[in-house]
């Protein structure tokens, strides 16, 4: 039968076909993870410059921002798919929202951790109440409700319904997180990088946080992959392809 | 090259506390994540075969 291209990658979406696909993919993002941490790391540490105010404590930048940053496009890409599933009903996109909330959870802590071991030297306290912490700590609250409230449900296509209705009324809190800097006086300091104005920063320190966002944003795609296939083997459990798979490897 | 001496790297200008703190919560979080999938991962695999052999032994295969 010939297929045009769109119907091609369509295939995909069935949980069968896309269960090897992801394993390959997994492995390729993990790769490229790790190189691109490595990269991140040596432009970071080693040939970025000390900064002229906040001398070697502004180091922080190469883990604080991407976390940031991967902890509101995680939630934007789980949205996507809570979203995708809802309107088209379709299991491998619910799937895919259930498998990144714990990645996102996990950056958007990272990202307050960080931030509180940049916030006690820079500022004098660990925490503040203020618009882009609190934001982001709702952030963090909004993955903790969604993961809760499918555990909550037994039925995995009604947990799939209810996630994603909470997925997508949360992802109104992403751009106040992002603009909260210019909203609201706050103690944080504003964007660093915007796409309207060239950034102000050294080019070498640009680059050492560019290169570890891009690398976390690979680490996300690998454990998100990781993750579905789990999920996938649990809820087709009952599947001959599923039992295939499992004699096959045993 | 900022640094004159491994020492010199690894105090920090002072914050070490601070910047290998958030060095180290982000590798120990991204190395304790993979490690958890991995295992969940083997436990749906023992909990599926286990379910094999189960019915396996209901009903002998031909």
């Amino acid at each position: 039968m010939d297929m045009n291209p769109s119907a091609r990658w369509l295939r995909f979406a069935s949980p069968a076909a896309f269960y090897p696909l992801a394993g390959r993919l997994q492995r390729v993002f993990a790769c490229a993870a790790a190189l691109l941490a490595l990269a991140g790391l040596w432009v970071g540490f080693f040939v970025a410059p000390t900064d002229a105010q906040q001398g070697e404590g502004y180091r922080i930048i190469f883990v604080h921002v991407p976390a940031s940053w991967m902890s509101m496009v995680v939630y934007c890409a789980m949205a996507f798919w809570a979203g995708v599933g809802l309107v088209f009903n379709t299991r491998l996109s619910a799937m895919m929202a259930t498998a990144l909330a714990p990645t996102g959870a996990l950056f958007a802590l990272l990202s307050l951790v960080t931030g509180s071991l940049w916030g006690k030297p820079m500022w004098g306290t660990w925490w503040v109440w203020d618009a882009r912490l609190t934001s982001e700590l709702i952030l963090f609250f909004l993955y903790l409700g969604f993961i809760a409230l499918q555990a909550a449900i037994d039925d995995p296509r009604r947990a799939d319904k209810a996630g994603a209705v909470l997925a997508l009324v949360g992802v109104v809190n992403v751009p106040i997180i992002y603009f909260s800097v210019k909203w609201w006086n706050t103690l944080h300091q504003g964007a660093s990088v915007s796409l309207t104005r060239s950034p102000s920063m050294a080019a070498t320190m640009l680059a050492g946080m560019l290169l570890m966002a891009l690398a976390f944003w690979a680490y996300a795609v690998a454990m998100a992959l990781a993750r579905v296939r789990n999920i996938i083997l649990e809820r087709e459990r009952h599947t001959e392809w599923v039992r295939d798979a499992v004699e096959q490897r045993s | 090259m900022q640094w004159n001496s491994a020492r010199e790297f690894f105090l920090m200008g002072g914050y070490a506390f601070y910047v290998w703190g958030s060095v180290g919560a982000c590798a120990l979080a991204m190395l304790a994540e993979p490690w958890l999938i991995r295992r969940q991962r083997q436990a749906i695999e023992r909990a599926l075969r286990a379910s094999l052999d189960a019915s396996a032994d209901e009903v002998p295969r031909p």
